[in-house]
């Protein structure tokens, strides 16, 4: 499986202004200067190699929606935020004139997850098939009342697109766009949903929008089994530690901290913090990634976790 | 797992010594071992020194038991400060930001001596 992230935001879309811009160049010229870059072959493998990815590049600003890629005709997709623009796209690119089949998995409908879906392409497309799939009574009420006026000019009817709702069940296996996908309860206003994504012997768990009361052990342990040995978990990272459990509490979010136990605990291979704070920067978001990584050095078992930040445009094959 | 708590006054000030780990499974019996000391530390009650010179591990939940007893500590007018952590215990209390809701003190001596000279001046307030 390949797992392409195109919103990692949570929350709202995020864009760098012009003086975020200009910070980040001033940063990145002052450093080649010092490391005596005097051609642009040496300016190109400068920002490859030797500068911070929070410098050079950015985590980006979309909100969520991450697609596994299964070698499989259809697609699969997890939920529709602001990033299911440039997904839709891609799915038009790479179909051409084609077929298309998109199956997409829905966390919840809390608005940072619905969002991009009015501007989805696919769905404008006559003869494409759009499977939803989710937990929620409400999802088909929320994708068709985001697109009632006098909130958006096409009405949800006018879709020429097939968009079928199928309703699954927290802990009942089914079989979607060539996975084996379970999903799970998960504590946030209004319920969201987990999913773990099984293939070819390789599973993935999408698990954003998720509080963990940490005072409550069986719950711990149900996510402990949820996340068991898997080879990448897609893990809510918001807030920092003491954020979640003290001003932040029952908001409904977790902390990288929080992910790095239950990942530790489940045995799980890589754990890519995802749904960044809107208002954390590539500079703070690459801190949080560089003290997570010493938290799990400092509590290493006997295997190592490998720890990653979702950024929009990220590929992870697992 | 049951966890070890020592304690030993010194005047005013109550010394807490747990020993072990404070994770997950032992989180809830530390928590509730550490509560009646908790319960002692209030305005013109004892302040209260975490000795954590015999803890090498604590979880996101152990320190969130932590929060709680400061919470309540502060709520009844008392205080409760960290001192001697061993250095990964240290760091983990750097990295998840702890170390701005409690003053540490690298051994249990001067965190005495801070409550001991803090005290008075609070009585007479």
């Amino acid at each position: 499986m390949l797992v392409r992230f195109w919103g990692t935001r949570g929350s709202l879309p995020f864009s760098l202004t012009p003086a975020d811009i200009r910070h980040k160049l001033a940063t990145a010229l002052a450093l080649a200067i010092a490391r005596g870059v005097d051609s642009t072959e040496k300016a190109r493998a400068f920002i490859d190699n030797d500068l911070d990815f929070s410098i050079g590049q950015t985590y980006g600003g979309q909100t969520s929606c991450v697609q596994i890629e299964t070698g499989l005709d259809e697609f699969l997709v997890c939920d529709m935020g602001s990033g299911a623009r440039a997904f839709g796209d891609h799915v038009m690119h790479t179909r051409g004139g084609g077929p298309i089949t998109i199956n997409v998995l829905m966390s919840h409908v809390h608005w940072d997850h619905i969002m991009g879906f009015p501007f989805f392409k696919p769905a404008y497309t006559r003869g494409a098939k759009i499977r939803i799939f989710g937990c929620h009574d409400v999802i088909e009420k929320a994708f068709r009342t985001q697109q009632a006026a006098p909130c958006f000019p096409v009405d949800f009817s006018q879709l020429p697109a097939s968009i079928e709702f199928i309703k699954l069940d927290a802990g009942k296996s089914v079989e979607i766009g060539g996975c084996t996908v379970t999903p799970m309860l998960q504590l946030h206003s209004g319920d969201s949903f987990g999913y773990r994504l099984e293939r070819d012997g390789k599973s993935v768990v999408y698990s954003t929008d998720s509080e963990h009361k940490l005072e409550d052990l069986a719950e711990s342990l149900a996510f402990v089994k949820f996340f068991r040995d898997a080879d990448l978990v897609i893990f809510d990272a918001m807030y920092s530690l003491l954020d979640a459990v003290s001003v932040k509490q029952d908001w409904g979010h977790s902390s990288a901290l929080i992910g790095v136990e239950l990942a530790q605990m489940a045995n799980v291979g890589h754990l890519c913090l995802f749904h960044h704070e809107p208002g954390h920067t590539d500079e703070h978001i690459q801190s949080v990634l560089n003290e997570t990584i010493r938290f799990e050095q400092l509590t290493r078992g006997t295997n190592r976790l490998h720890i990653s930040a979702a950024f929009d445009g990220m590929e992870i094959k697992v | 797992m049951k966890m070890d708590i020592k304690n030993q006054s010194y005047g005013d000030v109550l010394v807490v010594s747990p020993v072990g780990r404070i994770d997950h499974a032992t989180t809830e019996d530390f928590r509730s071992s550490l509560g009646r000391f908790v319960d002692r530390c209030r305005k013109g009650g004892e302040s209260l020194i975490l000795d954590l010179a015999g803890i090498d591990y604590v979880s996101s939940a152990g320190l969130r038991s932590f929060m709680l007893a400061n919470k309540q500590a502060k709520t009844q007018g008392g205080v409760i400060v960290v001192a001697a952590m061993q250095p990964v215990v240290k760091e983990i209390f750097e990295i998840s930001r702890f170390t701005l809701i409690f003053q540490t003190f690298d051994d249990v001596r001067g965190a005495i001596d801070s409550l001991s000279i803090a005290q008075p001046k609070t009585r007479q307030s």
